[in-house]
């Protein structure tokens, strides 16, 4: 029984994790087909605004709380740079973006390392997450609570956005259909580029949240990208729902491989199984129903 | 197949001249060493051949083929490290790592002709599954570009994973022989090099066989316009398999002339960093021009050699503004820009920069497909 809630709770921190970094990744995505390889750079961008304000601020119990939304605020303008230098030109070919923000993410990782050199960093956690609680009798760490909880809060704020602001409205028409959004007065152009500040914003909420669970580098982004694509793949392009569920459910199967098996067959098995997933419905679980007759 | 006229002479023309380049002027003027690296590039460009086919003619963004590339440059390396033991020897980092018994699923290929075999037909056969399995379920764009990565991905991380039977991070190295020739020696090293342009050479001059039959039309029909090929009752999905597939193999070749030459492959050669690398080379050149991709991937490796020879730490930067700055300007690669100066001679079609500059109504594309066909779906309940 131990060992069995061990491994689910090992399961859903992980897809806390993971869906922490798909949440932005499916928004961008699903609006504007855009495919941002650079949105692992902008979680590693986010992992060292936790570093630089860890040493600007004296106090490890505050620094995590400042860093989450400067986190945010630098991953945002990152991505608002973006797309204002570079994406606004692609979108009437989305399949290169994939490239064009794999070059960008090259470049700001090199950047990376030049201003804060290759070895990683170490952030100083805040005490008041060391430790573990005990539910059921097994200990939970509180850096793995602490980022269920963030991964729940940024899923319930992006909701309520997207549910209740006129900004979240004017997303969901334009996901919709672009055309129509704009007929009706909605500036299409506008809600890219606030989608964009959103989705790179939780990048950056998310790497701030990483480095409770271990050292910065240049690398941090890539190790998770491409889980993190197929987490948006399997969900359902654009759909917050699918991404959740296929997060949660990504990061229990390979919690449960990971245990009967390695690590590293694990990993290739949950590849495997979402080449399989895809053959039933290629769609994802979840998709948009858009009104467009494109 | 139609007679080559004078239209379509030019592209043999620059065939020619790069034929000329690599087997005549480089073994000349290049010492061992360079010549050595320049065979290292042979390899990348004959993997990027078949990128040029699958992505530039075939719209398929293939972000994974160090899958395949890493098949055959596994297979070789296996193949070699048995052959450098001996007739029942067990390779020396077997030894050193794990129990020092040849696992079974390696013996086969103690046999040199049989693992030329694997190195043909594996990939084949993978990629024909994949292919399968993804094309005719029309995943395609985004998605099969995420997909074919991710397969990259778990393929570096498996390598990783099993030290005892691959040499896990550090790879497989250190090899005496290449099918009974010592790999020490340097009329044999100029030996691989030449077998290495010369693959080179003829993939280029099939491709421009290809590029000009029935299937090679077709596959910038579906390319451009996928719905309209089924409309008119041809199954985008078998064309599409076919490029694939042809890439996989491809690829698999480069692997595994690759190991010889470089002396050495690890999961870094496989996994997603070198697989979106080998695609440097074929967007620079002219993804969808035929000697574009070979002469983009010899020039990329070229410029990663002497760039980090120059200044160490700046290749990550170049090769990031490269692909920002020729995607973004110069989808055609450098082949648009000789298509600017000879347009005349350009044959229609053959040029993806022309195709995507004067850009594709919003509908023609392969990321609305996906949520067409799911508000089809809608519509059919």
């Amino acid at each position: 029984m131990d060992a069995l809630l061990a491994q689910v709770f090992t399961g859903i921190s992980a897809g806390a994790v993971l869906l922490l970094i798909a949440l932005g990744l499916t928004l961008t995505f699903g609006q504007m087909g855009v495919i941002n390889m650079a949105h692992g750079e902008f979680i590693m961008a986010g992992a060292y605004t936790a570093y630089v304000v860890s040493t600007i601020v004296a106090s490890t119990e505050l620094s995590l709380l400042i860093a989450l939304p400067v986190g945010f605020v630098i991953g945002g303008l990152l991505g608002l740079a973006l797309e204002a230098s570079v994406l606004r030109w692609m979108y009437a070919r989305p399949l290169d973006t994939l490239l064009v923000t794999y070059g960008v993410g090259l470049i700001l990782q090199q950047v990376a390392r030049d201003i804060f050199g290759a070895p990683a960093k170490e952030v100083p956690a805040p005490g008041w997450l060391d430790g573990s609680i005990p539910i059921l009798g097994y200990d939970f760490p509180l850096t793995r609570l602490f980022i269920i909880v963030l991964a729940g809060l940024c899923v319930a704020a992006l909701l309520a956005v997207l549910r209740f602001t006129a900004l979240g409205r004017q997303i969901r028409a334009t996901v919709g259909n672009r055309d129509l959004a704009e007929t009706i007065g909605i500036s299409t152009r506008r809600t890219d580029r606030a989608t964009f500040f959103i989705g790179s914003g939780l990048a950056g909420v998310a790497g701030v949240a990483l480095t409770l669970l271990g050292s910065t580098g240049p690398n941090l982004g890539t190790s998770y990208i491409v889980q993190a694509f197929l987490v948006v793949v399997v969900g359902g392009i654009g759909h917050l729902k699918g991404t959740i569920v296929a997060a949660l459910g990504i990061g229990l199967l390979q919690a449960f491989l990971a245990h009967a098996l390695t690590g590293s067959v694990a990993q290739v098995i949950v590849f495997l199984a979402i080449v399989a997933f895809l053959q039933l419905r290629p769609q994802g679980i979840l998709s948009v129903r858009t009104r467009s007759l494109a | 197949m139609r007679l080559p006229t004078l239209k379509h002479a030019y592209p043999y023309v620059g065939w020619l001249l790069l034929a000329v380049a690599l087997l005549v002027l480089a073994p000349a003027v290049l010492s061992d060493f360079r010549l050595g690296l320049l065979a290292k590039y042979c390899c990348y460009a004959i993997a990027a051949v078949g990128i040029g086919l699958a992505w530039g003619r075939g719209g398929m963004l293939v972000l994974g083929q160090g899958l395949y590339f890493g098949i055959g440059a596994y297979a070789m390396a296996m193949h070699l490290k048995l052959a450098d033991a001996g007739p029942g020897g067990v390779p020396d980092f077997m030894a050193l790592y794990g129990d020092a018994t040849v696992p079974g699923w390696w013996e086969p290929l103690r046999n040199g002709g049989l693992a030329l075999v694997v190195i043909l037909v594996l990939p084949a056969l993978v990629a024909g599954l994949l292919g399968l399995a993804v094309f005719k379920r029309r995943i395609k764009g985004a998605y099969f570009a995420i997909l074919s990565q991710a397969l990259a991905a778990a393929f570096a991380i498996l390598l990783v994973g099993q030290v005892k039977t691959t040499g896990g991070a550090n790879g497989l190295n250190n090899f005496q022989g290449f099918f009974g020739f010592a790999l020490f020696d340097p009329a044999n090293k100029r030996m691989l090099y030449f077998i290495a342009a010369g693959i080179l050479l003829v993939s280029i001059l099939a491709m421009a066989w290809l590029y000009r039959t029935r299937f090679g039309e077709l596959l910038v029909a579906v390319r451009d316009g996928e719905e309209r090929v089924r409309f008119l009752g041809t199954d985008p999905a078998n064309v599409k398999l076919a490029a694939y597939v042809i890439a996989a193999v491809l690829a698999s070749i480069g692997g595994a002339l690759f190991v010889p030459i470089a002396g050495i492959v690890s999961p870094d050669d496989v996994g997603v960093v070198a697989s979106i690398g080998l695609l440097a080379g074929v967007a620079l050149g002219g993804r969808a021009s035929l000697l574009g991709p070979a002469v983009g991937a010899l020039l990329i490796g070229y410029a990663e050699t002497s760039l980090s020879e120059a200044f160490p730490g700046s290749w990550s930067y170049f090769q990031g503004a490269l692909f920002v700055l020729v995607i973004l300007l110069l989808p055609g690669g450098l082949a648009q820009l000789l298509g600017l100066v000879r347009r005349a001679n350009v044959h229609r079609g053959n040029s993806v920069g022309d195709h995507l500059l004067r850009g594709v109504p919003r509908g023609e594309q392969g990321e609305t497909e996906v949520t067409r066909s799911a508000s089809e779906e809608a519509a059919a309940r």
